[in-house]
């Protein structure tokens, strides 16, 4: 699969509203629009460490890393390639 | 190695030679060891649980402790042929509580040493100790409160909200709605204090500064106009979850600053963490100031950290024992999730 599907698909599966009310372009902000919650954030972590065998550090733990698909792609591309 | 002196918030129990006389299959006519279901109702009544990781056959040893009358202390039993090493990890995991929270009881020194060494922080005991338990120091929390003794059946609770979820057919959030949470908020009072103790005292994955606060300490943050002491509670289609969540924010002439947040890992799965946050921030805001918050690192609170994080706090400073000092704009406050009811009191 790839990399942006995998995402998606993880992200859909643990939103907190309904899935037919939850639409977002890979480039929406999910955490603004309500999406996810506080638990996410952690269960986003451990399937990214766990998924891509990455080490997320504290400094990289910032909002702007995973809120939307695209960039958290885009970090998951850039520590694959560091 | 220095002794810990957590409290125990489990005792796991060998059957054989340790619950009873004597060994089941051999023998089906075995008794309780003189005075161990005193000890079992004693340790339950001061919010301690029950557990058992037991070599042996399992419908067979269940009926035995259902004619014997004491089935119904031991919570997520393990008995099985497989190692008890493995039988503890599960326990815990159900449980959700730390290894060095967990007391192991057996009297074959072979299965601590095996447990031991699988989980070296967890507290072995040899079965003739047994009727010593409740005096041991780490048996006896200072308080025992009303969530203390309903402790027990709070976790049946949970157990039948598992089976329930994984039986339910549908995405999670709508399992999550049909639970009709309610999640209230208040001013401690003083009869939450003993409770607001235990919880500082309990909570070590989701307590965001590590600091513990003893029942004086947190009597004098309730009274004073410059502290807010906040508690919630949550409840739910199957019961109350009990005071699960406490703040204290220390309200200064330019901001409030967060000096302890934590909550229950018991509702960890409830996606509820982020509501007492929310609360606190939108109200900071409606006071016209900024917020401040303390951290501290542990080797189990990252979850904590990033609830921070996610929830838009910048670390402003960190001092030389590592404590961060965070800070947010309050620019963006994330709304209480739909499925769970917020009541401020």
């Amino acid at each position: 699969m790839e990399l942006k599907e995998k995402i998606r698909k993880f992200i859909e599966a643990n939103l907190v509203v309904f899935e037919d009310e939850a639409e977002f372009t890979d480039s929406d902000n999910i955490f603004e629009m309500g999406f996810v919650n506080s638990l996410f954030a952690m269960k986003l972590v451990s399937f990214i460490e766990q998924e891509f065998g990455i080490e997320v550090d504290n400094e990289d733990l910032e909002i702007s890393n995973f809120n939307s698909v695209d960039r958290i792609v885009g970090y998951i591309e850039n520590k694959k390639a560091a | 190695m220095a002794e810990s002196n957590k409290e125990i918030k489990c005792v796991i129990w060998d059957l054989d030679h340790t619950v009873w006389d004597g060994i089941l299959l051999e023998s089906d006519d075995v008794k309780l060891k003189p005075g161990l279901e005193e000890v079992l109702k004693t340790l339950d009544s001061r919010g301690i649980l029950h557990s058992i990781a037991s070599r042996n056959e399992y419908e067979f040893a269940v009926e035995k402790l259902k004619e014997l009358g004491v089935e119904e202390y031991f919570l997520y039993p393990e008995i099985n042929w497989g190692a008890k090493s493995v039988s503890v990890g599960n326990i815990r995991k159900n449980l959700n509580i730390g290894m060095d929270a967990i007391m192991f009881v057996d009297d074959q020194p072979f299965e601590r040493e095996e447990v031991k060494s699988a989980h070296p922080d967890i507290t072995c005991i040899d079965a003739t100790e047994y009727l010593k338990l409740p005096e041991l120091k780490r048996l006896n929390p200072r308080f025992i409160t009303g969530d203390s003794q309903r402790r027990r059946m709070m976790y049946l609770d949970d157990i039948k909200r598992k089976v329930e979820e994984e039986e339910f057919q549908g995405p999670p959030e709508a399992f999550l709605s049909s639970l009709n949470m309610k999640f209230v908020i208040h001013e401690a009072k003083e009869e939450d204090l003993q409770r607001a103790e235990e919880l500082t005292v309990r909570t070590n994955q989701l307590n965001a500064t590590a600091l513990t606060y003893d029942y004086d300490e947190l009597n004098a943050f309730r009274v004073s106009d410059q502290y807010k002491l906040l508690v919630c509670e949550l409840t739910d289609n199957y019961g109350s979850y009990g005071k699960i969540g406490l703040a204290l924010i220390e309200i200064k002439e330019d901001c409030w600053h967060l000096r302890l947040m934590l909550m229950s890992c018991r509702v960890m799965n409830r996606g509820v963490g982020s509501v007492l946050m929310s609360h606190i921030m939108q109200e900071c805001k409606k006071d016209g100031k900024k917020l401040l918050a303390d951290f501290k690192h542990t080797k189990r609170n990252r979850m904590m950290y990033v609830s921070y994080k996610f929830g838009n706090f910048k670390e402003v400073s960190k001092d030389e024992e590592d404590h961060i000092l965070f800070e947010n704009d309050l620019s963006m406050i994330q709304p209480f999730p739909p499925y769970i009811d917020v009541k401020i009191l």
